[in-house]
C-alpha cells in the first residue's frame, strides 16, 4: 500500500509532486500524464503507446475495484481490456521489466499492489 | 487454520458417496467469512488473504456463513469513517480467478434473504454439506 510519509519530491512542470521511500505518488490526484513521463524517466523509461495502453488498464483497475492488481489479476485485466495476444505475463515483462504490477502500479500513479512480493 | 484428512480420506470419501460429493466444492483453500463490511476489520483481513492466495495460484472457495453473506448485499457505500467499502473486492474476486463463492443457506434464510438478492451470482450450500465442503478443501482459514 501507499504509505502517506512524503520521502522526497520530484518536480514537475514547475509542481513538486511528493513522492513515499519507494516512490509511490502520496497523493493520488497529483497524478498526470507529465507526471507518469517524469517517474518513468528517473527510472530510464521511455513510455510508448503499448505502455499507455497498460497504463490506462491499470487506471480503469483501480477506478472499478478500489485497488492495484497483483501479476495475475492484472495479466487478467489486461487480456480482458487489449485482447488476448496481449494479456500475456511475457507482454507486460518486456514493457515493464523487473516486476511489471508494482512498476506499472508506480507508472499509473497507483498504490503499491498489496499482494506484490 | 485446520489442516483436515489426508488425500486418502478424501478419496474414500469420493468412493462412498460418489454422485453426491460431486456437486461440492473443492479447492487448496477455503476461507470463511463470517462477519459483515464496516464494524471490524475480519471481513477484509478474510478477503486479503484469500486474495493473497488466489495471486499466488492457490485454488480459492470462499464462504459467506453467518453477518458474513451481508457482505454480499447491493448498492453498498463507503464507511461512515470513510473507509473504503468491501464491495470492490467481492467485485474483483473474478479477476483473481476466485469464482467459487458459496452462500450458507441458513445464514440467508435467517436474515429474509435470497440468493436473488445478492451481488453476484452464487451457490448455495446447505447445512448438511457444510462438513463435506471442509473435507474437501485441505487448508480452512476461518474468519
Amino acid at each position: 500500500m501507499a504509505s502517506s510519509e512524503i520521502y522526497r519530491y520530484l518536480s514537475v512542470q514547475d509542481k513538486d509532486i511528493a513522492l513515499d521511500p519507494e516512490g509511490f505518488l502520496v497523493d493520488m490526484a497529483d497524478w498526470s500524464p507529465a507526471v507518469a513521463e517524469a517517474l518513468a524517466a528517473e527510472e530510464e523509461r521511455t513510455l510508448t503507446a503499448e505502455h499507455w495502453e497498460v497504463i490506462e488498464v491499470l487506471r480503469n483497475f483501480y477506478a472499478r475495484y478500489e485497488m492495484a492488481p497483483a501479476m495475475r489479476p492484472l495479466v487478467k485485466a489486461v487480456g480482458l481490456a487489449l485482447g488476448a495476444e496481449k494479456g500475456k505475463s511475457l507482454h507486460l515483462m518486456r514493457l515493464f521489466p523487473d516486476s511489471p504490477a508494482k512498476v506499472g502500479a508506480r507508472l499509473a500513479g497507483l498504490p503499491k499492489p498489496a499482494n506484490c512480493l | 487454520m485446520n489442516e483436515t484428512e489426508s488425500a486418502i480420506d478424501k478419496g474414500e470419501v469420493e468412493g462412498k458417496v460418489e454422485g453426491k460429493v460431486e456437486g461440492i466444492a473443492k479447492g487448496d483453500l477455503l476461507v470463511i467469512l463470517r462477519h459483515s463490511p464496516h464494524g471490524s476489520s475480519w471481513l477484509r483481513e478474510g478477503l486479503d488473504a484469500a486474495l493473497v492466495a488466489a495471486a499466488f495460484g492457490q485454488q480459492v472457495s470462499l464462504l459467506f456463513a453467518g453477518d458474513g453473506v451481508l457482505a454480499l448485499m447491493p448498492h453498498q457505500q463507503a464507511g461512515a469513517l470513510g473507509q473504503k467499502g468491501t464491495h470492490g473486492v467481492i467485485d474483483m474476486l473474478a479477476m483473481y480467478d476466485i469464482e467459487t463463492l458459496l452462500v450458507d443457506a441458513h445464514a440467508l434464510t435467517s436474515r429474509g434473504l435470497s440468493a436473488e438478492d445478492l451481488m453476484l451470482p452464487v451457490s448455495v450450500v446447505e447445512g448438511d454439506a457444510l462438513p463435506k465442503l471442509l473435507d474437501r478443501h485441505p487448508l480452512v482459514l476461518n474468519f
